[in-house]
């Protein structure tokens, strides 16, 4: 179990940029997801971990050593660190067993661990199958055994989920994410899947234009972004331009009480706020029961089933046009569009200084 | 009072139940830069810099061993063995032929490929496993097989006709695997769009095959400038046949000189020329290949099944047939050479086996320099090796002679010469063959292995060899069966007193001792088509883009 500190990392491709003075901590026997969309640089960041890129500036410690600053460069062989890649990148001239067993001492291979490692990804008995004989769930799954092989300070998954298939995915997260809180191993995963960050990891470090903009538990992420931009990324955001009165945030929607966040806002001042889509709240209204709420009409009802995300147009014009808002329901029958409805705000909400971001 | 509403994920936006919005919230730029592909240019280690090197150079040698040949000789000397009418007569035999096989190796290639791969003609395994085998049959034993059965064969046409029928594999094995690894859905696309069969064929299928066309036709037009043989039994004048002469018959080394320096430019120039048309279209991302819908044949059927077989039949059943004729004639008339057979079989392998082992084990460090630390330094060795495509083995036979008689008389006429003559011809097949093979094992798995705790060596012997040890087979057997038919350096080069199965054949056809050559042809045959087949299911499961990376 090894803490991981990374600092002022940076490294670009030619003229581009990747990583632009990249800081991260990843406490010790934790999950921490790294998340950012396409060309944001965190696969570069896990090839640094992992040592098989050199960054130009910048610091890697895993536990007491320093693997890799201005002077040093561990190799990636000397890491200890477990690497499970996208594919998985299996060896295909070797069994599961081989694979597994491929780190290990001829020794350790006979003292039954390679078994033990396929019985802990719930692979009992199909060490002897080789890599293309082996569904995809199955394949990444011996990837983790072989990474855990060594008993790595570190473990480091590359979107280890995306190549599979929307029913599989689930139960190899959900297994993935037990196997590695029963080892206890510090691990980073590198995916673009918001909920993949949220559901799996204990900490969600987001990454934007080679830097972590964000590193929080998923809660305080989804509740507590840093900034607007944050909040569409991680999740659904209906954003809302409002004034502070008295605490309270004053918006289309009404008088929003506003969430602390410990940085307090000064009276009048604009701001923007949060309003996530199942904080919206809809009742169907007619023209005889007018009361309290903010009217609109459904455009457009999509139902998945176990819930649904609602498009609104507000009947008032802000700036000259009609918002649109979203609203998730549960436990509800589908809404035609057209229908009349009263909007109303549960809870508290965000709210920024307007004009960050 | 101002508001306005986040940007709307609209009819894109939210697609999960807990709401993955849009991922463009951040501004994210849409170009994806390939996860992964985002790979830094290693620097390659000392040893494999240093082995290319010595590789490269070494390939090199026969070219430099020629410029200092001819520059010996003198300008004033070979400006008049070059400006002469015979100069211009070779020029117009060589091209003219060359234009007319090409084209034709071109046309009956695409045909047969299109047959094969993309129709639903009936036993296709069987006939594109067939149409391959003339690649296995020397050329000069073609036109051998002809002339014996048809003597008054000859001229540009008995030559186009010959050669044309041995060299049009090197246009189908390209093509067919290109339409094979095509991917069907473009075609699809094509057809619904409006345009007809024929017009997609053209516009989508021919188009997206015409690098491994144009590859084919390459390799068509460098065999044609390097062949002997055939147009010897031909009585076809070309280049070959003249420096031929002169070196053996005249000893005129300085004529050789020139005209072999007009061959070498030729070749040059349709390497320049295939790389100038090929420019900027390789290395695009090979769709994934899925089951293609065949064209139906229906009527059409039975004309094409004929025309394959008969190709097939004068390809291959026309050469055969003269062997097993001229072979059983010979029971009655002539003794079999049954103990001179077995000692040119024995030194036609040992010969061809060596060159085959140090081409594979040389094309290593090139190839693994070319894929795994690509550069410039890599681009320049890999070039230089494939320079030699465009030097035809008797060039790089006289140029050995020349610097063996000059600088080490010790090993003229030693098989370390020939050995070494047969290692630079084909170190392009070798280094092809073993390129794609690395070129498959993704940087990934070694990567992997030395996450596991393997230093670099360990990873090499326990990951990467064991990977591209098929490739490594396949390069030994490709350069292996093409050294055992090769006749023309090894005339040069052949030790004293040995003969191989080429030269033996050679010599009694020379002596129109039909009986007494068939069974060398015969050997050569059978030595020949297993590699051959092996090859064959090689090139199968090969991209068309790596067979042409040169």
């Amino acid at each position: 179990m090894t803490r991981v500190v990374v600092s002022g990392l940076r490294k670009s491709f030619g003229a581009r940029v990747v990583l632009d003075g990249l800081d991260l901590e990843v406490p010790e026997g934790s999950l921490t997801a790294v998340l950012g969309p396409s060309g944001s640089g965190k696969t570069t960041l896990l090839r640094i971990l992992a040592g098989f890129e050199r960054p130009e500036a910048g610091s890697v410690t895993l536990g007491e050593n320093v693997v890799e600053d201005g002077r040093t460069h561990l190799p990636p062989e000397a890491r200890r660190v477990g690497y499970v890649p996208q594919d998985g990148a299996l060896f295909p001239h070797l069994s599961a067993s081989g694979n597994v067993g491929f780190g290990l001492s001829r020794r350790e291979r006979r003292s039954g661990r390679v078994e033990e490692l396929l019985g802990l990804v719930g692979l009992s008995g199909e060490g002897r199958r080789f890599p293309h004989q082996l569904s995809g769930g199955m394949q990444q799954r011996v990837a983790l055994a072989r990474a855990l092989a060594g008993q790595p300070s570190l473990v480091l998954l590359d979107e280890p989920f995306s190549s599979l298939d929307a029913a599989l995915r689930a139960g190899v997260r959900a297994d993935v994410a037990r196997v590695l809180s029963e080892t206890g191993t510090t691990s980073v995963l590198v995916t673009h899947d918001q909920d993949e960050a949220l559901s799996l990891a204990d900490r969600v470090a987001v990454l934007r234009g080679g830097r972590v903009v964000q590193c929080a538990s998923p809660e305080q992420l989804y509740t507590d972004p840093l900034d607007p931009a944050l909040a569409s990324f991680v999740g659904d955001a209906n954003l809302l331009e409002g004034t502070v009165r008295a605490g309270t945030a004053v918006t289309p929607l009404g008088t929003l009480a506003i969430a602390d966040d410990g940085r307090p806002l000064a009276e009048a001042q604009k701001v923007m706020v949060l309003v996530r889509p199942e904080q919206l709240e809809l009742r169907t209204s007619n023209a005889s029961n007018g009361g309290g709420g903010i009217d609109g009409l459904v455009v457009e009802c999509r139902y998945f089933g176990h819930d649904m995300l609602v498009t609104v147009e507000m009947a008032a014009e802000v700036k000259g046009r009609r918002p649109l808002l979203y609203a998730r329901l549960t436990g509800r029958s589908p809404l035609g569009s057209g229908s009349p409805v009263a909007l109303s705000v549960a809870g508290p909400v965000k709210a920024w200084p307007a004009g960050s971001g | 009072m101002t508001a306005t509403t986040a940007p709307p994920p609209g009819p894109s936006g939210p697609r999960g139940p807990s709401g993955s919005a849009g991922t463009n919230g951040m501004g994210a730029t849409s170009a994806d830069s390939g996860r992964g592909e985002v790979r830094e240019r290693r620097p390659a280690p000392a040893a494999l810099i240093v082995a290319s090197a010595v590789v490269a150079a070494a390939m090199l040698l026969p070219l430099v061993f020629m410029l200092v040949q001819a520059a010996q000789v003198g300008w004033t000397e070979l400006s008049n063995l070059l400006f002469r009418h015979l100069t211009a007569v070779l020029l117009w035999n060589t091209v003219s032929l060359c234009a007319v096989v090409t084209t034709a190796s071109a046309g009956i290639g695409t045909a047969a490929a299109f047959a094969t791969e993309r129709t639903d003609l009936p036993a296709r395994r069987l006939l594109s496993a067939l149409i391959v085998l003339p690649v296995a049959v020397p050329d000069f034993v073609i036109a051998w097989g002809w002339t014996s059965l048809a003597p008054s064969l000859h001229g540009l046409w008995g030559a186009a006709l010959v050669l044309t029928l041995g060299l049009y594999p090197l246009v189908y094995l390209p093509v067919a695997a290109s339409f094979r690894s095509a991917d069907p859905a473009q075609e699809e696309v094509s057809r619904s769009l409006g345009r007809g069969r024929l017009r997609t064929f053209w516009s989508v299928s021919l188009r997206n095959a015409r690098l491994a066309l144009l590859g084919g036709c390459l390799l068509v037009w460098l065999y044609l400038l390097a062949e002997y043989g055939a147009f010897e039994i031909l009585r076809y004048q070309t280049f070959t046949t003249e420096i031929f002469a002169e070196f053996e018959v005249g000893f005129n080394t300085p004529a050789a000189s020139a005209l072999s320096l007009v061959l070498v430019l030729l070749g040059l120039m349709v390497l320049a020329g295939e790389a100038m048309l090929a420019h900027g279209q390789r290395g695009r991302p090979q769709p994934r290949a899925r089951v293609v819908t065949r064209s139906r044949l229906g009527p059409a059927t039975a004309p094409v099944v004929v025309s394959m077989v008969v190709l097939v039949a004068l390809a291959l059943g026309v050469p055969l047939w003269a062997i097993s004729h001229w072979m059983e004639s010979s029971q009655r008339t002539t003794l079999p050479a049954a103990s001179s057979l077995g000692s040119a079989a024995w030194h036609t392998a040992l010969y061809s086996g060596c060159a085959a082992a140090v081409a594979t084990v040389a094309a290593l460090p090139v190839a693994i320099l070319a894929v795994r630390h690509r550069g410039r330094l890599a681009t320049v060795f890999e070039r230089t090796c494939l320079l030699v495509q465009a030097l035809p083995g008797l060039v790089i036979a006289l140029a050995l002679v020349f610097f063996a008689v000059r600088y080490v008389v010790g090993i003229y006429q030693s098989a370390f010469l020939l050995i070494a003559a047969y290692v630079v011809m084909f170190f392009p097949l070798a280094l092809i063959a073993v390129r794609a093979s690395v070129a498959r094992v993704p940087a990934s798995l070694e990567e992997v292995g030395r996450s596991l705790g393997q230093r670099p060596p360990a990873v090499m012997l326990r990951v990467t060899l064991p990977l591209v040890l098929p490739g490594l087979l396949a390069s030994f057997f490709l350069v292996f069966l093409t050294a055992v038919t090769e006749l023309t350096a090894t005339l040069i080069l052949v030790p004293t007193g040995v003969q191989t199965l080429a030269t033996q054949f050679w010599a009694y056809t020379n002596d129109f001792s039909y009986g007494a050559a068939a069974p060398f042809a015969a050997t050569m045959l059978a030595v020949a088509v297993v590699p051959t087949y092996l090859l064959g299911r090689w090139f199968d499961r090969l991209p068309a883009r790596s067979l042409l990376a040169a």
